[in-house]
Protein backbone atom coordinates (compact mmCIF):
# COMPACT_ATOMS: atom_id res chain seq x y z
CA UNK A 1 0.00 0.00 0.00
CA UNK A 2 1.84 3.48 -1.18
CA UNK A 3 0.42 7.49 0.03
CA UNK A 4 0.60 9.87 -2.70
CA UNK A 5 1.20 7.30 -5.69
CA UNK A 6 0.00 9.63 -8.23
CA UNK A 7 2.76 12.48 -7.34
CA UNK A 8 4.61 12.07 -10.20
CA UNK A 9 1.43 11.85 -13.00
CA UNK A 10 0.76 14.78 -11.15
CA UNK A 11 3.96 17.00 -10.89
CA UNK A 12 4.80 15.95 -15.05
CA UNK A 13 0.79 16.71 -16.02
CA UNK A 14 1.66 20.57 -14.27
CA UNK A 15 4.98 21.01 -16.73
CA UNK A 16 2.93 19.51 -20.11
CA UNK A 17 0.98 21.15 -22.86
CA UNK A 18 -2.78 20.88 -21.84
CA UNK A 19 -4.25 17.42 -24.41
CA UNK A 20 -7.14 19.62 -25.17
CA UNK A 21 -7.37 22.44 -28.26
CA UNK A 22 -8.90 25.64 -28.40
CA UNK A 23 -11.39 24.19 -30.46
CA UNK A 24 -13.21 27.29 -32.07
CA UNK A 25 -9.95 29.26 -32.77
CA UNK A 26 -8.15 26.28 -33.58
CA UNK A 27 -9.87 24.24 -36.26
CA UNK A 28 -10.90 20.86 -35.17
CA UNK A 29 -8.92 17.99 -37.12
CA UNK A 30 -10.19 14.76 -38.80
CA UNK A 31 -8.98 12.41 -39.86
CA UNK A 32 -9.38 10.81 -43.92
CA UNK A 33 -12.74 8.88 -44.42
CA UNK A 34 -14.61 10.67 -41.01
CA UNK A 35 -18.29 10.35 -41.03
CA UNK A 36 -19.43 13.36 -40.57
CA UNK A 37 -22.51 14.42 -43.05
CA UNK A 38 -23.30 13.17 -46.32
CA UNK A 39 -22.84 15.02 -49.89
CA UNK A 40 -24.66 14.28 -52.54
CA UNK A 41 -23.27 15.10 -56.17
CA UNK A 42 -26.84 16.01 -57.77
CA UNK A 43 -25.89 16.09 -61.34
CA UNK A 44 -25.47 12.43 -61.05
CA UNK A 45 -28.50 11.87 -58.94
CA UNK A 46 -31.69 10.22 -60.64
CA UNK A 47 -34.08 10.43 -58.31
CA UNK A 48 -34.51 6.52 -57.83
CA UNK A 49 -35.43 7.42 -54.19
CA UNK A 50 -33.41 4.46 -53.05
CA UNK A 51 -31.52 6.23 -50.26
CA UNK A 52 -34.76 7.89 -48.96
CA UNK A 53 -36.60 3.85 -48.31
CA UNK A 54 -33.06 2.98 -47.03
CA UNK A 55 -32.89 5.50 -44.64
CA UNK A 56 -32.91 4.00 -40.93
CA UNK A 57 -34.07 7.45 -39.50
CA UNK A 58 -36.26 8.41 -42.18
CA UNK A 59 -34.30 11.84 -42.81
CA UNK A 60 -34.12 11.90 -46.87
CA UNK A 61 -36.85 12.92 -48.73
CA UNK A 62 -36.67 12.32 -52.39
CA UNK A 63 -39.49 13.86 -54.74
CA UNK A 64 -39.13 11.82 -58.58
CA UNK A 65 -41.36 14.64 -60.21
CA UNK A 66 -40.16 18.08 -58.71
CA UNK A 67 -36.65 16.69 -58.73
CA UNK A 68 -35.85 17.29 -55.32
CA UNK A 69 -33.71 15.58 -52.96
CA UNK A 70 -33.78 17.04 -49.00
CA UNK A 71 -32.17 15.89 -45.82
CA UNK A 72 -32.77 16.44 -42.21
CA UNK A 73 -29.43 16.88 -41.09
CA UNK A 74 -30.77 16.83 -37.78
CA UNK A 75 -32.38 13.97 -38.07
CA UNK A 76 -29.32 12.29 -40.37
CA UNK A 77 -27.70 9.58 -37.79
CA UNK A 78 -24.39 9.50 -40.18
CA UNK A 79 -24.80 5.35 -40.92
CA UNK A 80 -23.22 5.72 -44.20
CA UNK A 81 -25.87 3.29 -45.17
CA UNK A 82 -27.36 5.67 -47.85
CA UNK A 83 -24.32 5.95 -49.24
CA UNK A 84 -23.67 2.08 -49.77
CA UNK A 85 -26.98 1.96 -51.41
CA UNK A 86 -26.96 4.64 -53.75
CA UNK A 87 -26.65 3.02 -57.50
CA UNK A 88 -25.00 5.62 -58.85
CA UNK A 89 -22.73 6.20 -56.13
CA UNK A 90 -23.72 9.87 -56.00
CA UNK A 91 -23.69 9.97 -51.98
CA UNK A 92 -20.48 9.73 -49.59
CA UNK A 93 -19.75 10.93 -46.01
CA UNK A 94 -17.46 13.95 -46.15
CA UNK A 95 -15.44 15.00 -42.72
CA UNK A 96 -17.42 17.64 -40.46
CA UNK A 97 -20.63 17.07 -38.01
CA UNK A 98 -23.53 19.24 -38.27
CA UNK A 99 -23.50 22.67 -36.57
CA UNK A 100 -25.94 23.27 -33.65
CA UNK A 101 -28.85 25.67 -34.83
CA UNK A 102 -32.32 27.34 -32.98
CA UNK A 103 -34.53 24.95 -35.29
CA UNK A 104 -34.65 21.69 -37.29
CA UNK A 105 -33.92 22.52 -40.95
CA UNK A 106 -34.08 20.77 -43.96
CA UNK A 107 -31.29 20.86 -46.87
CA UNK A 108 -32.89 21.13 -50.09
CA UNK A 109 -31.25 20.17 -53.82
CA UNK A 110 -32.83 20.57 -57.36
CA UNK A 111 -31.70 18.55 -59.74
CA UNK A 112 -30.40 20.55 -63.12
CA UNK A 113 -33.10 20.60 -65.81
CA UNK A 114 -33.31 17.41 -67.49
CA UNK A 115 -31.03 18.13 -71.46
CA UNK A 116 -33.39 18.09 -74.37
CA UNK A 117 -33.63 14.46 -75.43
CA UNK A 118 -31.85 14.38 -79.48
CA UNK A 119 -34.60 14.31 -82.01
CA UNK A 120 -35.58 11.75 -83.84
CA UNK A 121 -32.25 9.71 -86.00
CA UNK A 122 -34.23 11.28 -89.30
CA UNK A 123 -34.48 14.67 -87.78
CA UNK A 124 -30.97 14.35 -86.72
CA UNK A 125 -29.54 13.29 -90.29
CA UNK A 126 -31.35 16.16 -91.44
CA UNK A 127 -30.22 18.51 -89.18
CA UNK A 128 -26.21 17.23 -90.12
CA UNK A 129 -27.29 17.33 -93.91
CA UNK A 130 -28.61 20.95 -93.24
CA UNK A 131 -25.15 22.02 -91.40
CA UNK A 132 -23.14 20.69 -94.49
CA UNK A 133 -24.39 22.27 -96.71
CA UNK A 134 -23.79 25.64 -94.95
CA UNK B 1 -31.31 -1.20 16.70
CA UNK B 2 -32.50 1.85 14.77
CA UNK B 3 -35.52 2.97 13.48
CA UNK B 4 -36.50 1.54 9.33
CA UNK B 5 -36.33 4.45 7.03
CA UNK B 6 -36.50 4.66 3.34
CA UNK B 7 -34.05 6.69 1.41
CA UNK B 8 -34.66 6.90 -2.38
CA UNK B 9 -30.90 6.83 -4.39
CA UNK B 10 -31.46 7.82 -8.04
CA UNK B 11 -32.58 7.98 -10.34
CA UNK B 12 -30.73 11.50 -10.35
CA UNK B 13 -27.71 11.19 -8.54
CA UNK B 14 -23.97 12.82 -9.38
CA UNK B 15 -22.44 9.01 -8.83
CA UNK B 16 -24.46 7.65 -11.58
CA UNK B 17 -23.61 8.24 -15.33
CA UNK B 18 -27.44 6.83 -16.18
CA UNK B 19 -30.34 6.43 -14.65
CA UNK B 20 -30.96 3.94 -11.99
CA UNK B 21 -33.26 4.20 -8.89
CA UNK B 22 -32.80 2.26 -6.07
CA UNK B 23 -34.83 2.13 -2.91
CA UNK B 24 -32.51 1.64 0.12
CA UNK B 25 -34.02 0.63 2.97
CA UNK B 26 -31.86 1.87 5.91
CA UNK B 27 -30.86 1.14 9.76
CA UNK B 28 -28.38 3.14 11.17
CA UNK B 29 -26.67 4.04 7.77
CA UNK B 30 -26.30 0.48 7.18
CA UNK B 31 -28.39 -1.19 4.08
CA UNK B 32 -30.55 -3.89 4.56
CA UNK B 33 -32.38 -4.27 1.73
CA UNK B 34 -32.09 -2.26 -1.84
CA UNK B 35 -35.38 -2.33 -3.65
CA UNK B 36 -34.23 -1.63 -7.48
CA UNK B 37 -36.27 0.16 -10.11
CA UNK B 38 -35.96 0.30 -13.90
CA UNK B 39 -37.26 2.28 -16.72
CA UNK B 40 -36.48 5.94 -17.22
CA UNK B 41 -34.86 5.30 -20.36
CA UNK B 42 -36.99 3.03 -22.55
CA UNK B 43 -36.29 3.82 -26.10
CA UNK B 44 -38.48 0.49 -27.39
CA UNK B 45 -35.38 -0.53 -30.14
CA UNK B 46 -36.54 -4.19 -29.93
CA UNK B 47 -39.88 -3.10 -31.19
CA UNK B 48 -38.47 -1.29 -34.67
CA UNK B 49 -37.46 -4.96 -35.77
CA UNK B 50 -41.29 -4.81 -36.92
CA UNK B 51 -40.96 -1.57 -39.23
CA UNK B 52 -37.23 -1.81 -40.64
CA UNK B 53 -35.75 -4.37 -42.65
CA UNK B 54 -33.30 -6.66 -41.37
CA UNK B 55 -29.97 -5.01 -42.96
CA UNK B 56 -31.00 -1.26 -41.26
CA UNK B 57 -31.90 -3.10 -38.37
CA UNK B 58 -27.75 -3.25 -38.01
CA UNK B 59 -27.66 0.40 -37.39
CA UNK B 60 -30.60 0.24 -34.96
CA UNK B 61 -28.77 -2.31 -33.06
CA UNK B 62 -25.44 -1.03 -32.73
CA UNK B 63 -26.94 2.04 -31.13
CA UNK B 64 -29.01 0.41 -28.22
CA UNK B 65 -25.39 1.72 -26.53
CA UNK B 66 -23.15 4.57 -26.91
CA UNK B 67 -20.31 2.55 -24.76
CA UNK B 68 -20.57 -1.14 -26.27
CA UNK B 69 -21.76 -0.34 -29.74
CA UNK B 70 -19.20 -2.43 -31.79
CA UNK B 71 -20.62 -5.53 -29.56
CA UNK B 72 -24.32 -5.45 -30.02
CA UNK B 73 -23.73 -4.64 -33.90
CA UNK B 74 -21.95 -7.60 -34.25
CA UNK B 75 -24.10 -9.73 -31.97
CA UNK B 76 -26.87 -8.90 -33.97
CA UNK B 77 -24.84 -9.59 -37.42
CA UNK B 78 -23.54 -13.35 -35.85
CA UNK B 79 -27.10 -14.12 -35.54
CA UNK B 80 -28.61 -13.19 -38.79
CA UNK B 81 -25.11 -15.12 -40.43
CA UNK B 82 -26.05 -18.32 -38.29
CA UNK B 83 -29.68 -18.15 -39.61
CA UNK B 84 -28.41 -17.68 -42.71
CA UNK B 85 -25.83 -19.47 -43.11
CA UNK B 86 -22.94 -17.50 -43.95
CA UNK B 87 -19.71 -17.97 -44.15
CA UNK B 88 -17.92 -14.85 -42.80
CA UNK B 89 -13.93 -14.41 -44.64
CA UNK B 90 -11.21 -15.24 -42.50
CA UNK B 91 -9.81 -10.83 -42.73
CA UNK B 92 -13.08 -9.48 -41.84
CA UNK B 93 -13.47 -11.86 -38.95
CA UNK B 94 -10.39 -10.96 -37.65
CA UNK B 95 -11.22 -6.97 -38.31
CA UNK B 96 -14.22 -7.79 -36.23
CA UNK B 97 -12.15 -8.91 -33.06
CA UNK B 98 -9.72 -5.74 -33.07
CA UNK B 99 -12.58 -3.35 -33.31
CA UNK B 100 -14.52 -5.26 -30.60
CA UNK B 101 -11.13 -5.21 -28.39
CA UNK B 102 -10.41 -1.86 -29.00
CA UNK B 103 -14.16 -1.24 -28.08
CA UNK B 104 -13.38 -3.29 -24.60
CA UNK B 105 -10.59 -0.78 -23.94
CA UNK B 106 -12.60 2.07 -24.68
CA UNK B 107 -15.29 0.84 -22.13
CA UNK B 108 -12.74 -0.47 -19.15
CA UNK B 109 -10.70 3.04 -19.36
CA UNK B 110 -14.32 4.88 -19.03
CA UNK B 111 -15.18 2.66 -16.25
CA UNK B 112 -11.90 3.04 -14.59
CA UNK B 113 -12.46 6.94 -14.83
CA UNK B 114 -15.95 6.67 -13.64
CA UNK B 115 -14.79 4.72 -10.59
CA UNK B 116 -11.93 6.95 -9.98
CA UNK B 117 -15.06 9.52 -9.63
CA UNK B 118 -17.38 7.36 -7.60
CA UNK B 119 -15.08 7.37 -5.16
CA UNK B 120 -13.92 10.85 -5.63
CA UNK B 121 -9.95 10.80 -6.94
CA UNK B 122 -10.92 13.57 -9.10
CA UNK B 123 -7.37 13.56 -11.48
CA UNK B 124 -7.32 9.84 -11.49
CA UNK B 125 -10.38 10.25 -13.69
CA UNK B 126 -9.61 12.67 -16.08
CA UNK B 127 -6.47 10.80 -16.28
CA UNK B 128 -7.89 7.43 -17.31
CA UNK B 129 -9.93 9.66 -19.85
CA UNK B 130 -7.35 11.32 -21.15
CA UNK B 131 -6.04 7.68 -22.16
CA UNK B 132 -9.75 6.55 -23.49
CA UNK B 133 -9.08 9.89 -25.91
CA UNK B 134 -6.35 8.14 -27.54
CA UNK B 135 -8.30 4.51 -28.23
CA UNK B 136 -11.21 7.21 -29.37
CA UNK B 137 -8.69 8.50 -32.24
CA UNK B 138 -8.17 5.37 -33.13
CA UNK B 139 -11.72 4.27 -33.62
CA UNK B 140 -12.21 7.16 -35.70
CA UNK B 141 -9.18 6.67 -38.07
CA UNK B 142 -10.16 3.57 -38.87
CA UNK B 143 -14.04 3.38 -39.04
CA UNK B 144 -14.69 6.61 -39.33
CA UNK B 145 -16.63 7.75 -36.07
CA UNK B 146 -15.56 8.30 -32.71
CA UNK B 147 -17.96 6.00 -30.67
CA UNK B 148 -20.51 4.43 -32.93
CA UNK B 149 -18.73 2.30 -35.64
CA UNK B 150 -20.99 1.19 -38.38
CA UNK B 151 -18.71 -1.12 -40.14
CA UNK B 152 -20.23 -4.76 -39.34
CA UNK B 153 -22.98 -5.38 -42.22
CA UNK B 154 -24.73 -8.87 -42.61
CA UNK B 155 -21.98 -11.24 -44.03
CA UNK B 156 -18.91 -9.64 -43.15
CA UNK B 157 -17.49 -6.03 -42.41
CA UNK B 158 -17.50 -2.40 -44.67
CA UNK B 159 -14.55 -0.97 -44.18
CA UNK B 160 -10.92 -2.58 -44.34
CA UNK B 161 -7.71 -1.47 -41.88
CA UNK B 162 -4.61 -0.97 -44.31
CA UNK B 163 -1.37 -2.40 -42.97
CA UNK B 164 -0.40 1.22 -42.16
CA UNK B 165 -2.91 1.94 -40.24
CA UNK B 166 -2.63 -1.25 -38.75
CA UNK B 167 1.15 -0.89 -37.76
CA UNK B 168 -0.27 2.50 -36.02
CA UNK B 169 -2.74 0.86 -34.22
CA UNK B 170 0.09 -1.29 -32.91
CA UNK B 171 2.00 1.88 -31.94
CA UNK B 172 -0.38 3.75 -30.38
CA UNK B 173 -1.57 0.72 -27.90
CA UNK B 174 2.54 0.32 -27.28
CA UNK B 175 1.38 4.05 -25.75
CA UNK B 176 -1.53 2.68 -24.10
CA UNK B 177 0.04 0.12 -22.60
CA UNK B 178 2.96 2.46 -20.65
CA UNK B 179 0.07 5.03 -19.54
CA UNK B 180 -2.29 2.14 -18.06
CA UNK B 181 0.94 0.60 -16.21
CA UNK B 182 1.08 4.22 -14.76
CA UNK B 183 -2.42 4.45 -13.42
CA UNK B 184 -2.29 0.95 -12.19
CA UNK B 185 -0.08 2.14 -9.59
CA UNK B 186 -2.53 3.92 -8.38
CA UNK B 187 -5.70 2.24 -9.12
CA UNK B 188 -4.16 -1.11 -7.03
CA UNK B 189 -1.62 0.23 -4.85
CA UNK B 190 -2.57 3.87 -3.36
CA UNK B 191 -3.86 3.63 0.30
CA UNK B 192 -6.87 6.27 -0.38
CA UNK B 193 -8.35 4.17 -3.80
CA UNK B 194 -7.58 0.66 -0.88
CA UNK B 195 -9.89 2.36 2.10
CA UNK B 196 -13.03 3.09 -0.64
CA UNK B 197 -12.72 -0.63 -2.37
CA UNK B 198 -10.90 -3.29 -0.29
CA UNK B 199 -13.30 -5.52 1.23
CA UNK B 200 -16.43 -3.59 0.21
CA UNK B 201 -19.50 -5.09 -1.57
CA UNK B 202 -18.10 -8.96 -0.88
CA UNK B 203 -20.02 -10.99 -3.50
CA UNK B 204 -18.93 -14.88 -3.14
CA UNK B 205 -18.78 -17.40 -6.00
CA UNK B 206 -22.00 -19.31 -4.61
CA UNK B 207 -23.92 -16.21 -4.77
CA UNK B 208 -22.67 -14.40 -7.85
CA UNK B 209 -23.41 -18.08 -9.47
CA UNK B 210 -26.43 -18.64 -8.24
CA UNK B 211 -27.60 -14.79 -8.82
CA UNK B 212 -26.90 -15.12 -12.48
CA UNK B 213 -23.56 -12.56 -12.11
CA UNK B 214 -21.78 -12.06 -15.86
CA UNK B 215 -18.77 -10.49 -17.27
CA UNK B 216 -16.17 -8.74 -15.12
CA UNK B 217 -18.73 -8.26 -12.09
CA UNK B 218 -18.83 -12.13 -11.81
CA UNK B 219 -14.90 -13.33 -12.71
CA UNK B 220 -14.11 -11.00 -9.95
CA UNK B 221 -15.66 -13.35 -7.88
CA UNK B 222 -13.94 -16.09 -9.22
CA UNK B 223 -16.27 -17.81 -11.92
CA UNK B 224 -14.57 -18.33 -14.99
CA UNK B 225 -16.83 -17.64 -17.73
CA UNK B 226 -15.89 -15.40 -20.63
CA UNK B 227 -17.75 -16.18 -23.66
CA UNK B 228 -14.76 -14.96 -26.10
CA UNK B 229 -13.81 -18.54 -25.37
CA UNK B 230 -16.69 -19.98 -27.73
CA UNK B 231 -14.55 -18.80 -30.31
CA UNK B 232 -16.77 -16.01 -32.00
CA UNK B 233 -15.19 -13.99 -34.61
CA UNK B 234 -11.60 -14.84 -34.71
CA UNK B 235 -11.00 -15.25 -30.80
CA UNK B 236 -10.73 -19.28 -31.71
CA UNK B 237 -7.69 -18.85 -33.11
CA UNK B 238 -6.31 -16.63 -30.64
CA UNK B 239 -4.72 -17.55 -27.53
CA UNK B 240 -6.10 -16.47 -24.25
CA UNK B 241 -7.39 -17.05 -20.47
CA UNK B 242 -10.03 -15.41 -18.89
CA UNK B 243 -9.03 -12.79 -16.09
CA UNK B 244 -10.22 -14.10 -12.69
CA UNK B 245 -10.01 -12.69 -9.46
CA UNK B 246 -11.32 -15.14 -6.06
CA UNK B 247 -11.43 -11.72 -3.38
CA UNK B 248 -15.25 -10.55 -5.08
CA UNK B 249 -14.89 -7.19 -3.36
CA UNK B 250 -14.91 -3.98 -5.44
CA UNK B 251 -10.66 -4.26 -5.65
CA UNK B 252 -11.05 -7.30 -6.94
CA UNK B 253 -13.02 -5.91 -9.78
CA UNK B 254 -10.90 -2.96 -10.30
CA UNK B 255 -8.02 -5.41 -10.65
CA UNK B 256 -9.28 -7.90 -12.94
CA UNK B 257 -11.01 -4.74 -15.47
CA UNK B 258 -7.02 -3.37 -15.45
CA UNK B 259 -5.80 -6.69 -16.11
CA UNK B 260 -8.60 -7.12 -18.46
CA UNK B 261 -7.30 -3.95 -20.65
CA UNK B 262 -3.62 -5.79 -20.88
CA UNK B 263 -5.43 -8.94 -22.23
CA UNK B 264 -7.30 -6.82 -25.08
CA UNK B 265 -3.82 -5.45 -25.55
CA UNK B 266 -2.12 -8.30 -26.47
CA UNK B 267 -5.48 -9.70 -28.29
CA UNK B 268 -5.07 -6.98 -30.90
CA UNK B 269 -1.10 -7.81 -31.08
CA UNK B 270 -2.00 -11.53 -31.88
CA UNK B 271 -5.37 -10.59 -33.75
CA UNK B 272 -2.48 -7.68 -36.34
CA UNK B 273 -0.06 -10.38 -36.29
CA UNK B 274 -2.29 -13.02 -37.55
CA UNK B 275 -4.53 -11.14 -40.04
CA UNK B 276 -4.82 -13.10 -43.30
CA UNK B 277 -5.56 -10.98 -46.69
CA UNK B 278 -8.90 -11.80 -47.99
CA UNK B 279 -12.60 -10.93 -48.96
CA UNK B 280 -13.81 -8.54 -46.73
CA UNK B 281 -17.62 -9.88 -47.16
CA UNK B 282 -19.64 -12.97 -47.58
CA UNK B 283 -22.81 -12.36 -50.18
CA UNK B 284 -25.93 -12.32 -48.41
CA UNK B 285 -28.61 -13.98 -50.47
CA UNK B 286 -32.22 -14.62 -49.79
CA UNK B 287 -33.86 -12.98 -46.43
CA UNK B 288 -33.45 -15.06 -42.74
CA UNK B 289 -35.55 -18.15 -41.95
CA UNK B 290 -35.61 -19.66 -38.90
CA UNK B 291 -34.06 -18.19 -35.53
CA UNK B 292 -30.50 -17.67 -33.53
CA UNK B 293 -29.37 -17.13 -29.63
CA UNK B 294 -26.29 -15.75 -30.20
CA UNK B 295 -23.95 -14.98 -27.03
CA UNK B 296 -21.21 -12.85 -26.87
CA UNK B 297 -18.95 -11.17 -24.37
CA UNK B 298 -19.71 -7.26 -24.19
CA UNK B 299 -16.97 -5.53 -21.86
CA UNK B 300 -19.71 -5.71 -19.26
CA UNK B 301 -20.56 -9.43 -19.41
CA UNK B 302 -22.44 -11.88 -21.63
CA UNK B 303 -25.25 -10.24 -23.95
CA UNK B 304 -27.81 -12.26 -25.41
CA UNK B 305 -29.10 -11.61 -28.81
CA UNK B 306 -32.17 -13.48 -30.34
CA UNK B 307 -33.37 -13.00 -33.62
CA UNK B 308 -36.49 -14.57 -35.25
CA UNK B 309 -36.81 -14.69 -39.23
CA UNK B 310 -40.20 -15.52 -41.28
CA UNK B 311 -38.22 -15.33 -44.80
CA UNK B 312 -38.69 -11.75 -45.64
CA UNK B 313 -36.84 -9.11 -45.20
CA UNK B 314 -39.02 -7.77 -42.15
CA UNK B 315 -37.74 -10.00 -38.63
CA UNK B 316 -40.46 -11.19 -36.47
CA UNK B 317 -38.74 -10.50 -33.21
CA UNK B 318 -35.29 -9.60 -31.74
CA UNK B 319 -34.60 -9.57 -28.19
CA UNK B 320 -31.46 -8.06 -26.10
CA UNK B 321 -30.63 -9.31 -23.00
CA UNK B 322 -27.86 -7.47 -21.55
CA UNK B 323 -25.18 -7.77 -19.39
CA UNK B 324 -26.37 -5.12 -16.88
CA UNK B 325 -29.86 -6.53 -16.46
CA UNK B 326 -28.41 -9.64 -15.39
CA UNK B 327 -26.43 -7.69 -13.03
CA UNK B 328 -29.01 -5.98 -10.96
CA UNK B 329 -29.81 -8.77 -8.57
CA UNK B 330 -26.18 -9.29 -7.36
CA UNK B 331 -26.18 -5.72 -7.43
CA UNK B 332 -29.20 -5.82 -4.63
CA UNK B 333 -27.82 -8.42 -2.98
CA UNK B 334 -24.10 -6.76 -2.83
CA UNK B 335 -25.75 -3.76 -1.63
CA UNK B 336 -26.82 -5.85 1.67
CA UNK B 337 -25.09 -5.21 4.93
CA UNK B 338 -22.89 -1.93 3.21
CA UNK B 339 -22.74 1.43 4.85
CA UNK B 340 -25.01 4.11 3.20
CA UNK B 341 -21.53 5.83 1.94
CA UNK B 342 -20.20 2.85 -0.52
CA UNK B 343 -23.34 2.47 -2.26
CA UNK B 344 -22.46 5.04 -4.93
CA UNK B 345 -19.21 3.16 -5.31
CA UNK B 346 -20.61 -0.14 -5.45
CA UNK B 347 -23.43 0.90 -7.69
CA UNK B 348 -20.66 1.84 -10.21
CA UNK B 349 -18.97 -1.37 -9.96
CA UNK B 350 -21.20 -3.50 -11.91
CA UNK B 351 -20.34 -1.01 -14.59
CA UNK B 352 -24.29 -0.17 -14.99
CA UNK B 353 -25.29 0.76 -18.81
CA UNK B 354 -29.04 1.62 -18.03
CA UNK B 355 -29.48 2.93 -21.77
CA UNK B 356 -28.57 -0.69 -23.31
CA UNK B 357 -30.73 -2.45 -20.59
CA UNK B 358 -33.77 -0.87 -21.27
CA UNK B 359 -32.90 -0.75 -24.90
Amino acid sequence: MGFMTFKTTMLSNLFKKPVTTKYPAEPAVYPEGSRGHVVIEIEKCISCTICALNCPSGAIKVDRAARTWEINRYDCIQCGYCTLKCPKKCLHMAPGYQTPGPEKSIEHYDRPPEEEKPAAPAANAAATNAGDGK
Amino acid sequence: MGKKSVVPFGPQHPVLPEPIHLDLVIEDEIISEAIPNIGFIHRGLEGLVEKKDFNEMVYIAERTCGICSFGHGLGYVEAIEHVMNIEVPARARYLRTIWAELGRMHSHLLWLGLAADAFGFESLFYESWRIRERILDLHELTCGSRLIFSVNKVGGVIRDIPADKLAYIKDQILIVEKEVKNIEKTFLGDYSVQTRSKGIGLLTKEEAHDLGAVGPFARASGITADLRTTGYAAYGELDFEPVISNDGDCYARLDVRIRELYQSIDLIRQAIDKIPEGELEAKAIGFPKGEYFMRIEQPRGEAVYYVKGNGTKILDRMRIRTPTFANIPPLCETLKGADYADVGPLVVSIDPCISCTER
